[in-house]
Parts: C-alpha cells; sequence; structure tokens
C-alpha cells in the first residue's frame, strides 16, 4: 500500500511497517524543542514526574527567543527557570542569549532538524522544519514534558492535502506570497488537523529559505504540519550542518490525499494579509496606499539571510520614509554576523531603520515595537490577530519582505515595482 | 462528571492570543492568567464570568499559537467546559492534557444562546439546555484520551506508564 511522506515518517518512528489517517500511534522522537515562554510551565510538569534525566540531554532543545533579551523582571524569571533546568539536566543545545536566535531560523541552521526526522516543539510553529522533510509539530507544554521524560509522543495519523504550485513565480514573489495565497484561499482552518504537502515546479524553485516560509505558516490554515519532499537543495543545506544520520522520505505516486489543490504561480502577485486573520489575504495592488506607522522585517517567517537581502535590495541607498518606523531583527547570530558582513546592516541603518539584536519581540506584541491604539504595522511575520503586536485596537497587515522594505521607503503599502522600477 | 453553567458566546476562529494576549505570558500563575481570560476577545468578561460557566464558541476555536496558558487561564476562570464545532489541535490536546473538559458538537455550538443555563454530561456526550429544553451531543473523546483524563491528565498518565517500564 501506497503512503504519504507524513504517513512514511510516522510509521517509521511508530515502528510500523504502514499507518493511515485517523490511527493513533505513540511514535520516537528525534528532537524536543521549548522556548522561555513554554519551557516553563513544561518544565514545572516534568518535574511531577520526579525524574533525575530527560530522555537525551542531546536531544532536548531550549532557546530563550520570545522576551529575550529579558524585557522584564518576570520574563527574567522565566529565563531563569530556562537556564537553571538546562544546567541542572546538561542540557547541551542550551542557546543563552549571544547565541541564540529565534528557534525556527536557528535549529535548521545549526543542524539540529533533519530529513525524516520526528519533532515536537512546545510553539506552534515546529512546523517550519517540514521544509527540510521532516514531520515536526507543535504541542503545548505538558505534551512538551512527556516527551522530554519519555522521548515519544502519541499523534493521530493526519490525512494529507496536497498542494502544486505550477509555472514560475513572477519578480518579488516568494515563499511567503504563496502561503498567503494559498490560506486566503483555503481560510485559517482550511487544513485543520492535516497535513499540507507542497509540492510542484515552484516549490523547486524557491530555496530553502522559501520553503521553511511556507512550512512555517502551515499552522496558519490549522495543519498539524507542513512538509516538502527533500531534493537536491535539502542535501546542500544539510549535508554539512548534520551530527547525525538522516533520512529522505518521499510520497508514493499514488498515495491517498484528501484533497489536491493546484496554483498556477505566475498569476499570483506580491500578497498582503489584511487585519485580523492571516486568511485575509489579497494582491498588493488592492493595499495600495494603505498608511504606515511601523514595518517590521524579522521573525521565524522571514528573518533569514536571503530575506534580509531582499529587503537590503530595496532598503540600499534610499531613506526610510520619515512617517515611520522600520524595525530590521535578524533570525539569528549567524544571520546578524552574515548580514554585517555583506554590509546589509550598514545599508539598514543608513537609511534609518532600526537593527534589533535576534529576538521574537514585536512578533507577538513581547517588545522591541509595541504599537499604540490605533497603530498600523506592516511586518513579514505570520499573524495579525486582534492586539498580536499591541494595543487591541492596533493593526498588522502581513506580507514578505519585498513589499515590507518597499513600503518602508514610501510610507504606505506599495508593489516594490513602484520603487525599483517594472520588469515586466 | 456533570456540568452546570450559564453560557458564554463567543465567534469564529477564537484565537489564543485573543484568550490570553502575549503580553501577560510573562508569567503563568493561573489565577494571574485567569484575570485577563478572553480579554482582547471581550475584555468584560473576566470581570463577570460565574463559577461553572460554560464557554459557546464557534469553529477553529483556540487557533494560533501553543500556549497552554490559554486552556489554563479559562480553567482558572472558572469555566467548566468549552463546546464549539471544531477546536485548533494544539488546543484541543492541550485542553485535555491539563483536565479543561471540551466538546466538539456543530449542533450545540449552533443553538445555544448567551445567558442559556446548560448541563453537560461528558461521558455521554450529551448537552442539555435547561432554559429551552434543547439536547445535542458531541462527539465523545476516543478511548486512548479518555485514558488520559481518567488518570488525570497526561503527566499522571507517564508517571504509570514509566513505572510499568521500570
Ligand atoms: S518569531 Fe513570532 S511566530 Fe516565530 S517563534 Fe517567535 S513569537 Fe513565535
Amino acid at each position: 500500500m501506497s503512503m504519504t511522506i507524513t504517513e512514511k515518517i510516522m510509521a517509521a518512528h511508530a515502528g510500523k511497517d504502514r499507518v493511515s489517517p485517523g490511527e493513533l500511534i505513540n511514535c520516537r522522537l528525534d528532537l524536543t524543542l521549548a522556548n522561555d515562554v513554554t519551557a516553563p510551565v513544561a518544565i514545572k510538569e516534568f518535574s511531577k514526574l520526579g525524574l533525575d534525566h530527560v530522555f537525551d540531554p542531546d536531544r532536548v532543545v531550549l532557546v530563550p527567543d520570545h522576551f529575550t533579551p529579558n524585557k522584564d523582571i518576570k520574563s527574567a524569571e522565566l529565563a531563569l527557570c530556562v537556564r537553571e533546568f538546562a544546567r541542572s539536566y546538561s542540557i547541551t543545545n542550551y542557546f543563552e542569549v549571544g547565541k541564540m536566535g529565534i528557534e525556527h531560523c536557528l535549529l535548521p541552521e545549526q543542524g539540529l532538524v533533519l530529513p525524516g526526522d520526528m519533532i515536537i516543539g512546545a510553539d506552534s510553529h515546529t512546523c517550519t522544519y517540514g521544509a527540510l522533510g521532516a514531520f515536526a509539530t507543535g504541542v503545548g507544554s505538558t505534551d512538551l514534558a512527556a516527551g522530554m521524560a519519555t522521548g515519544e509522543c502519541w499523534f493521530k495519523v493526519p490525512e494529507s492535502m496536497k498542494f502544486i504550485y505550477h509555472g514560475k513565480m513572477r519578480p518579488w514573489v516568494g515563499g511567503k506570497d504563496l502561503i498567503l495565497y494559498t490560506i486566503g484561499d483555503i481560510g485559517v482552518d482550511g487544513a485543520l488537523y492535516r497535513a499540507m504537502e507542497f509540492t510542484g515546479e515552484a516549490i523547486q524553485d524557491l530555496s530553502i529559505e522559501g520553503r521553511l516560509t511556507m512550512c512555517n505558516m502551515a499552522i496558519e490554515a490549522g495543519a498539524k504540519n507542513g512538509i516538502i519532499a527533500p531534493d537536491e537543495k535539502t542535501k546542500a543545506y544539510v549535508e554539512k550542518r548534520a551530527k547525525r544520520p538522516y533520512r529522505f522520505y518521499y510520497s508514493d505516486p499514488d498515495a491517498a490525499y484528501a484533497e489536491v489543490k493546484e496554483y498556477d504561480v505566475s498569476r499570483i502577485e506580491p500578497q498582503v494579509a489584511f487585519p485580523h486573520l492571516p486568511e485575509n489575504s489579497r494582491p498588493v495592488s488592492e493595499a495600495q496606499g494603505i498608511e504606515l506607522d511601523q514595518v517590521v522585517i524579522g521573525s521565524c517567517t522571514n528573518g533569514r539571510i536571503e530575506d534580509l537581502r531582499i529587503a537590503a535590495q530595496i532598503i540600499k541607498g534610499r531613506k526610510v520614509n520619515p512617517r515611520l518606523r522600520v524595525i530590521i531583527i535578524p533570525g539569528t547570530q549567524e544571520i546578524y554576523l552574515q548580514a554585517l558582513r555583506e554590509g546589509l546592516l550598514e545599508a539598514f541603518v543608513e537609511a534609518g531603520a532600526v537593527v534589533s539584536t535576534p529576538t521574537c519581540g514585536p512578533c507577538l506584541g513581547g517588545h522591541m515595537g509595541i504599537l499604540a491604539k490605533g497603530e498600523r504595522a506592516l511586518s513579514t511575520t505570520n499573524r495579525n490577530f486582534v492586539g498580536r503586536m499591541g494595543h487591541p485596537e492596533s493593526e498588522v497587515y502581513l506580507c514578505g519582505p519585498a513589499v515590507a522594505a518597499a513600503s518602508a521607503i514610501t510610507g504606505m503599502i506599495t508593489h516594490p515595482e513602484e520603487v525599483m522600477g517594472g520588469a515586466d | 462528571m456533570q456540568i452546570k453553567g450559564r453560557v458564554y458566546k463567543f465567534g469564529d476562529d477564537i484565537d489564543t492570543d485573543q484568550i490570553i494576549p502575549a503580553r501577560y505570558m510573562n508569567t503563568y500563575d493561573p489565577a494571574e492568567l485567569a484575570a485577563h481570560c478572553m480579554e482582547d476577545a471581550d475584555p468584560s468578561f473576566a470581570g463577570r464570568v460565574e463559577p461553572g460557566a460554560v464557554i459557546v464558541a464557534g469553529k477553529n476555536f483556540g487557533c494560533g499559537s501553543s500556549r497552554e496558558h490559554a486552556p489554563i487561564a479559562i480553567k482558572a476562570a472558572g469555566v467548566s467546559c468549552v463546546i464549539a464545532p471544531t477546536f485548533a489541535r494544539i488546543f484541543y490536546r492541550n485542553a485535555v492534557n491539563i483536565g479543561l473538559p471540551i466538546l466538539e458538537s456543530p449542533e450545540a455550538a449552533e443553538a445555544l444562546k448567551e445567558g442559556d443555563q446548560v448541563e453537560v454530561d461528558l461521558a455521554k456526550g450529551l448537552i442539555k439546555n435547561l432554559t429551552s429544553g434543547g439536547e445535542y451531543h458531541a462527539t465523545p473523546f476516543p478511548p486512548f484520551m479518555q485514558g488520559i483524563i481518567e488518570q488525570g491528565g497526561l503527566i499522571n498518565y507517564v508517571r504509570e506508564r514509566m513505572k510499568d517500564r521500570a
């Protein structure tokens, strides 16, 4: 019987020859992840088990990234709790401020998540790692505590939905635009409880960065996981990073899908999602001229080096519009350093943007760019829920790095072509 | 387990940022979280919620982040049960794991009105409207999850399993 890539990875980790959608299975985990917000709750639950060890100190990853560098005393106490746990349980992959980055940028970069892996993280965007051909999903802190203790987690095998992207992308269109367009099509519960498998010519054309962006937002359609079959690009990305063996899985050609969606990407414009749901995506041409108070470029969705390069291409040699603040946040220390070496940070600062140390910061309304009542931001992050970036009466529009950078120059939502000149 | 209380209604796609905004997540103290429960959906909720309250919401309740703070805030606010046509999957797991009863019932979610008094029988998956007399059925938990609930949550369940292994 044929299986999808998701089913194959699950079967392999459940010690079964095959699994089918709806089946409840217990899986061996390759990695668990938590951050400064979710780890303390998991640690509290974990301590009830009275254990003196985690299942494997090399496979428990702890990243203080949400409210760090500590934004206030309470956050400092959360970070302290994580640090002390990491020390007393000899956790090898604890990333202190100075080494850290936004978790979903950091783990792929550090070679901690690999093709064929089964991963849970106490963070909903753990689904990002599907871009490398892994099964990765977000769980809560109690599930994570059980995972840290046992190295196992139960799952219901999801039905898979296949998304086929045909054709060539237009200039200034990237992974963010494809995923916003897709969520706009199927809705924020369009893939509820399901696996989203992204395939097709346009996916092959995407960089690993673009693929990570797409899988990152699978949760915004309610999915359990997003996944992309590994290829030569995946191999090139992981082989220099991996410190343990990995395996490529592929869907069988006749695997069963609950639904198949096909898109012609040559028709897709850069996208903007209007408040207050990611499904409110529209072509940027329908958002042109909306005035902004703040632009944020960063997050686990679009805080990677490719994103910063695209932004710098547009911002370099120009000035940020005086009516707004522009906050740029490289995803990890390595990305920060790379951007520094390439002169991207200089271009941003010269233009009048702020460059922050890696942190989730404003993405979840934590710190480093909170919105006041009535303010409006355009952001490369993944959620535009009510109050997500600050006051409940503020607004967040979502987009990719190109639209964000162009809008930073004009002060209003703008197609990158308007700043850079039309290509077609 | 019998549940009885007043219905508080909410719409579709209530996300975890509305249930407990991230600005309050520098703590995980249940009482502090409860004081801000549902704040960005209805700022008056935490102040007026009665013990035993039943939240009745639209589709995809609890979408968004994985924060367990969301079901913790709801439970600590005194809510006894959440009824919706569908739940976001991480919220669903988290609620089971911390022992907040939730029921998927499209018919109850549609029929129940703000202020109705309801009685819920979790074992049978039966929801009774004491105000208008209606009766609705919910999808019962799969037996595997019932096991977790019977053990009083996932941590107890794991503790038992680890004992067997040792
Ligand atoms: S950048 Fe935003 S979405 Fe990503 S992990 Fe941080 S808070 Fe969550």
